[in-house]
């Protein structure tokens, strides 16, 4: 089938679409514009889909093909209407990477389906075998990207619903099985592209072989890419994989030829390349050096520094109660540990309890703080704290020496002083909040375990910060208690 | 490969590029997962693309891809938007009552 002749109707309809598209995106600039944006980017993929279906109906199609649509489409949607109405917003982050995965699945299954239905003829030399090297290009580009978005979004999305360990899982000689897979794909796909364009000529039995392999080699290097990743650097992982699907439904869009794909998957590919590269910055490391993984799991590392020698101070409730109840500013600094024991309701609590009895409270989010860019501004925002309490890393960097208790819950590395002083440190250079400027700081911890990148933090022994052992959410509890009774 | 239809496509592709690092460069921090969020529903735009592979499937094999690249990208699309919408319908500006209607129940200057 050729989409080139789509009706004119149709192809000024996937234009409104792609407008929608970019509008709803634009809207995205300001939280109170947000939600419509969302709606009128739904408007665009509505339009564009009705659009399709009228156009598809208007060819010879059986009543099995309008099953496999229907069905397809009842099954995913339900599935996916499901997933998104019942999940909690702490799972939002495997809940992105799984949609990866089936944007991404969905791509690969396009040129997949094409390669095979045409018996690989797009990739033998048709009338102008020059130019058929370009359709072998696209058809394998979406193939990889979209395989290794499958794959890699899965082993993410595992690593966040805690199946498989959120550390950095190191197999031994998995570096080596992922260059095989890299330098073994590109290479049968080079292959495969001269073949399209009439440079090298095989039977169609060996581009086939070619073709499995180069699929394989990417289903595998999506494994291991992402497996020697640790938690910490999921929101860098996450946003590269979603660009890595809008350029999947991109390529998708080349091979058959679909411009509305094309531009959609721009508009992502765009979107998930900036989010990388700004979470990349929060963190100043490279994308490379974060995708060759293993940050935690490097050997040496866990140097014992400052923690050796200071000793920690622990706090009771009461006093931590009390320096709160009686401070004029304080400020919240969350992280992954808030969302693991979805305290964000609690902590709310406690905001509101603090702000009755007159005292300014804001929240410090870092940019990395955890797993998904953003992560902590939704929790809060379901918790209904008002956006503009929440303050971002340079915003409120210079407060901290005016305020009078800092309160750490459930993050670490981000507020790790090390990162400032210590060279040796393998956080090093990494922009943190300055917790340890304010004027005494409340740590709630569940122990003094590590934080992801699996270093020790010289703030739990500063002489001005008081441990408060607990989890997250119970602590939280008892701290409200504790300031009522102030 | 229609050398016409391989320029234009290109062209449009690398203007969306710009265009979308133009638009999202612009987006706030605490905006930023449900902007993820609502881009991974926009890449269930494959949708458009898995119909017209379905309809044209023959055969078991491309009919169960077709499917399956289906219910991949309904999910996507389905699950995406509304996703994204029960995240934003939670940024407020200042707390509300519980039950109040989300949003729109402020007070609107007129």
């Amino acid at each position: 089938m050729s989409t080139t002749d789509l009706g004119y109707a149709v192809q000024l309809a996937f234009i409104v679409g792609a407008a929608l598209f970019v509008i709803g995106l634009h809207l995205m600039n300001s939280p109170a514009t947000a939600r419509n944006g969302n709606r009128l980017s739904a408007a665009g993929m509505i339009i564009a889909v009705t659009a399709e279906i009228a156009f598809v109906s208007q060819g010879q199609i059986g009543l099995g093909n309008w099953a496999i649509i229907a069905g397809g489409l009842a099954l995913g949607g339900g599935a996916g209407l499901r997933l998104a109405r019942t999940l909690q917003m702490t799972a939002m982050p495997q809940l992105v990477s799984l949609f990866n995965a089936v944007g991404g699945g969905a791509a690969g299954l396009l040129a997949l389906s094409d390669f095979l239905t045409l018996n690989g003829q797009r990739v033998l030399p048709g009338d102008v075998p020059g130019l058929d090297g370009w359709r072998t290009f696209f058809i394998l580009a979406d193939i990889l990207v979209g395989s290794v978005t499958f794959t890699g979004s899965l082993i993410a999305t595992a690593k966040l619903m805690g199946i498989l360990r959120g550390r950095p899982i190191l197999i031994p000689g998995g570096r080596i099985v992922s260059w095989f897979a890299v330098v073994c794909g590109l290479s049968v796909s080079i292959v495969l592209i001269l073949a399209g364009a009439g440079v090298v000529t095989y039977e169609t039995q060996v581009l086939y072989t070619l073709f499995a392999v180069a699929l394989v080699c990417a289903l595998i290097f999506g494994v291991t890419m992402v497996l020697p990743i640790g938690g910490a650097d999921m929101p860098v992982v996450i946003s590269l994989l979603n660009a890595f699907t809008g350029t999947a439904v991109s390529m998708a869009g080349f091979v058959v030829n679909n411009v509305m794909l094309i531009v959609a998957g721009a508009l992502v590919g765009a979107s998930g390349a900036i989010l990388t590269r700004l979470m990349a910055n929060a963190m100043n490391r490279s994308i490379p050096n974060i995708l060759m993984g293993g940050f935690g799991g490097r050997e040496g590392t866990q140097a014992d520094l400052a923690t050796e020698g200071g000793t920690v101070r622990e706090v009771s409730v009461d006093d931590a109660a009390i320096q709160l109840a009686y401070a004029s500013k304080v400020v919240i600094v969350p992280g992954y540990g808030l969302a693991v024991a979805q305290a964000q309701h609690g902590v709310r609590e406690l905001a509101d309890l603090l702000e009755a009895r007159g005292i300014e409270v804001s929240y410090a989010i870092h940019p990395v703080a955890g797993r998904m860019p953003g992560h902590m501004n939704v929790l809060l925002a379901e918790a209904n704290v008002p956006y503009p309490q929440l303050r971002e890393m340079d915003d409120i960097n210079p407060e901290f020496e005016r305020t009078d208790v800092a309160l750490v819950i459930g993050a670490n590395d981000v507020t790790n002083p090390a990162a400032r002083t210590d060279r040796s440190s393998p956080i090093y250079g990494m922009p943190i909040l300055d917790v340890d400027r304010a004027k005494s700081i409340i740590v709630v911890k569940r122990s003094m375990g590590r934080g992801y990148a699996g270093i020790d933090n010289p703030l739990y022994v500063n002489p001005k910060t008081g441990m408060f052992f607990a989890d997250a959410k119970d602590g939280i509890q008892q701290l409200i208690a504790a300031v009522k009774e102030v | 490969m229609n050398v016409g239809i391989l320029i234009e496509s290109l062209t449009v592709f690398v203007l969306a590029i710009l265009l979308g690092f133009e638009v999202i460069s612009k987006v706030p921090a605490t905006l930023h997962t449900p902007l993820m969020s609502g881009t991974n529903s926009i890449h269930g735009i494959v949708l458009v693309g898995a119909i017209g592979l379905a309809a044209t499937a023959d055969g078991p094999l491309a009919a169960g891809l077709a499917f399956v690249a289906m219910a991949f990208a309904g999910a996507n699309v389905v699950g995406g938007y509304v996703v994204t919408d029960r995240m934003l319908q939670m940024f407020k500006r200042r707390p509300t009552a519980p039950t109040a209607d989300a949003g729109q129940a402020q007070k609107a200057p007129r």
